[in-house]
């Protein structure tokens, strides 16, 4: 709940957009863990497991990009509210999740 | 340790830290959202460099690929628990007007990443027929 502040003056440090550019580098960069994913599962071989893996790291990308997006979305208010801790911990389990995957992967 | 066993609670209970203390200047939690994210970013880069060392050195001792990817995987896994520690307890901190949190992390994790880049250079130079 965002509570009237004493000073009104618009930001000019532009604080939400330049987090709302570190959003989208950070859905960049699990795009390409993602990428990883997809083409560790094309050269191995695609097995039942391997590929039960892949679209696992898939619906893992889909997930962050979903909180990415909202989290956008919500940054365009003119006063942006703190992020939601629900919002942080998908995020994190999302890219947790992803190293699962790949230590499964690997050995 | 009170203070690990302190995060753990937290961790736990995400929502009572918006009903702590003071809501700070939304650009400060910005910037704490920022930082999250970099530590997200760190976090997802090494999970990409444990899957490129898994696909991209093939002719690499069995052992020897297994470790370094699953030595790359288990920092980025620990990178990316400590980015939701460290931003809870940034909020609670920027919250309740204290000082903000300061550990040992950011060393440890480089000194890792140190030893796991000699190590990867070690054993390209000498160990690349297996």
């Amino acid at each position: 709940m965002t509570r009237p502040e004493a000073e009104p003056v618009r930001d000019p440090g532009l604080q939400p957009e330049r987090t709302r550019l570190a959003w989208r580098r950070t859905t960049l960069s699990c795009t390409v863990a993602a990428v990883l994913a997809a083409r560790a599962v094309l050269h191995g071989g695609a097995t039942v497991s391997g590929l039960l893996v892949c679209a696992l790291c898939l619906l893992l990308w889909l997930g962050f990009l979903v909180v990415a997006h909202r989290r956008m979305l919500a940054l365009t208010a003119r006063r942006p509210r703190t992020l939601g801790a629900g919002a942080a911990w998908t995020a994190a389990v999302c890219t947790l999740a992803l190293a699962v995957c790949a230590a499964v992967m690997a050995v | 340790m009170s203070n690990f066993v302190q995060g753990l609670k937290l961790w736990f209970t995400p929502a009572r830290i918006r009903e702590e203390g003071d809501t700070p200047d939304y650009r400060f939690s910005l910037a704490n959202e920022r930082t999250f994210l970099a530590w997200l970013r760190t976090a997802l880069a090494l999970i990409g460099g444990g899957f490129a060392v898994d696909q991209f050195l093939p002719d690499l001792r069995w052992g020897w690929r297994i470790g370094l990817a699953l030595a790359l995987l288990a920092a980025g896994v620990l990178c990316s628990l400590r980015a939701v520690n460290h931003w809870v307890r940034c909020e609670r901190a920027m919250r309740r007007g204290e000082d903000l949190p300061a550990g040992r992390f950011p060393t440890v994790l480089s000194l890792v990443v140190a030893v796991v880049a000699l190590a990867m250079v070690v054993v390209v130079l000498f160990g690349w027929e297996g």
